[in-house]
């Protein structure tokens, strides 16, 4: 009786539905309750420092060329007096551009540019979105606790020589390695 | 003689507790359909969020209030009106509890029936002044819906008139004393709820103003207040359908222990949630599915019913 299946399959469906009455809602009641977010979550960018207490940032351009909305500007400058260390004159992120994609934390060679689990950046106006550098600059080193990219360049810098950074081998006698 | 401080004091509370309820209807259905879909619905306005009808008031209230240019200016204005008027008009004629009802009325359920055929001209009209295309395709469809489903309307309602010998409604009530008219009159029950929940124009026949395909169908054109009378309209018929249906078929206010008035008032609430619980669970019927499914099957039923019951009736008679 093709009728009477239809009207069991309704009624069936009625106390499927109503059934849901004693299950506990999916929702996330947000502001009183908050989801908890893996730390590699892709949210608000920030510019860290490295243990040392010092820009991470040398003003590579690198974020710049690798965002693709193009929501990064910033302009290289010398600072004289630490060794000639270059450093970012003003980095400015246009939050409403920008579509939290992490190319700009991927192409960082310096682990200065990284995205944090923080997505409450609502406003009222949209030139509050533009961060400029003292919103960006956070006091602490981020996710990478120890990194210090002056510690393990390959280069001359001011803390140390040629040859002598972390995890670097001491320098090849060149003559030695002569067959 | 009337005693009109009682009447007056009847017409308040009934018309001012449907008017209420129906205000509450808003929020309860969201919120139920909001736990059945395992979400909370509105839960921020008051405890549990039962004041969310009155934000939305509020809200409707400071809405523009826009009347298209394109609308026949008089007529757009004067439909909400009708619509809640109808309805209201409808609750003087139910028996809450034995002579507490505003208008006890020989023809209490042809009047019935004809403030709901009246009802059905305000979603006519509606779309028809509202001179834009998805209205006037949510008002075709409503003229052929309400148009079919208001004759199996009428003839299902016949059986308990038959069993009872009356048109009164509290006479209709008080043969229901010892049995319920749905036991003899299953058929009819089911004609008229079906025919009933299409004059609400609720789910799964809510062709008039299907949102996912007409906008919201004859009242697209209606903001403000207005669509707030359309809204607050469809509760007050969705609340009437339930009371004519323990009326008709459950017996009223009869029930043991509890007063009569929680009995009428419990029984209404379980049909309330029942075509809430619908609206959570079947889908949409198609258009002409909708209207062979009425003349073919329901029709026939009716008839068939109504027969029957003459018959019974009759041989009873001797």
């Amino acid at each position: 009786m093709k009728p009477l299946c239809y009207i069991h399959d309704l009624l069936l469906g009625l106390w499927i539905v109503f059934k849901r009455t004693f299950t506990k809602p999916v929702t996330v009641q947000y502001p009183e309750e908050r989801p908890y977010l893996p730390p590699r979550w892709r949210g608000r960018i920030v510019l860290t420092r490295d243990p040392d207490g010092e820009e991470r940032c040398v003003a590579c351009y690198l974020c710049a060329v690798a965002c693709p909305v193009d929501c990064i500007a910033l302009q290289a400058t010398d600072n004289p007096n630490a060794h000639e260390r270059r450093y970012p004159e003003f980095f400015r992120i246009n939050f409403s551009r920008c579509i939290y994609c992490g190319h700009c934390e991927e192409a960082c060679p310096t682990n200065a540019i990284q995205l944090i689990p923080d997505f409450e950046q609502s406003e009222y106006a949209r030139r509050n979105l533009i961060y400029e550098k003292e919103d960006l600059l956070i006091s602490g080193t981020g996710k990478y606790h120890d990194y210090n990219f002056y510690r393990v360049a390959g280069v001359k810098t001011r803390d140390k020589d040629k040859r002598q950074g972390e995890h670097e081998l001491p320098p090849v006698d060149v003559r030695s390695l002569m067959p | 003689m009337i005693d009109w401080s009682h009447t007056a004091l009847t017409i308040g509370i009934i018309l001012g507790g449907a008017l209420m309820l129906a205000g509450l209807l808003i929020w309860v259905e969201r919120r139920l359909l909001g736990i059945w879909q395992e979400r909370y619905g509105p839960n921020r306005v008051g405890p549990g969020g039962c004041l969310q009808s009155l934000a939305d008031m509020i809200k409707i209230f400071t809405k523009e209030d826009w009347i298209p240019p394109f609308a026949d200016k008089a007529v757009f204005v004067i439909t909400p009106a009708i619509v809640v008027i109808t309805a209201l008009m409808s609750f003087a004629v139910v028996p809450i509890a034995p002579s507490f009802v505003i208008a006890d009325l020989n023809m209490g359920a042809m009047f019935f029936l004809a403030m709901s055929s009246l009802a059905a001209y305000s979603v006519i009209i509606g779309g028809w002044a509202s001179n834009s295309k998805f209205a006037f395709l949510g008002s075709l469809r409503a003229i052929a819906q309400l148009l079919s489903y208001e004759v199996f309307m009428g003839l299902s309602l016949m059986g308990a008139v038959l069993l009872a010998g009356s048109f009164n409604l509290s006479d209709i009530v008080e043969a229901q004393r010892h049995q319920w008219f749905v036991i003899p009159q299953f058929l009819g029950f089911l004609g008229f709820f079906m025919a009933g929940l299409a004059e609400a124009h609720r789910t799964p026949f809510d062709m008039p103003e299907a949102e996912a395909e007409l906008v919201a169908g004859y009242h697209s054109e209606y903001s403000g207040m207005k669509f707030g009378m359309f809204f607050v309209g469809e509760y007050l018929s969705v609340i009437l359908l339930s009371a004519m249906t323990v009326i008709l078929f459950f017996g009223g206010w009869h029930g043991p222990w509890l007063p009569p008035v929680m009995w009428f008032v419990l029984k209404m609430a379980f049909f309330i949630v029942l075509i809430i619980l619908i609206r959570a669970t079947w889908p949409r019927f198609r258009f002409d599915q909708l209207l062979s499914f009425g003349w073919k099957v329901v029709m026939p039923l009716a008839l068939m019913n109504l027969l029957a019951t003459g018959g019974v009736v009759l041989w009873k008679q001797g």
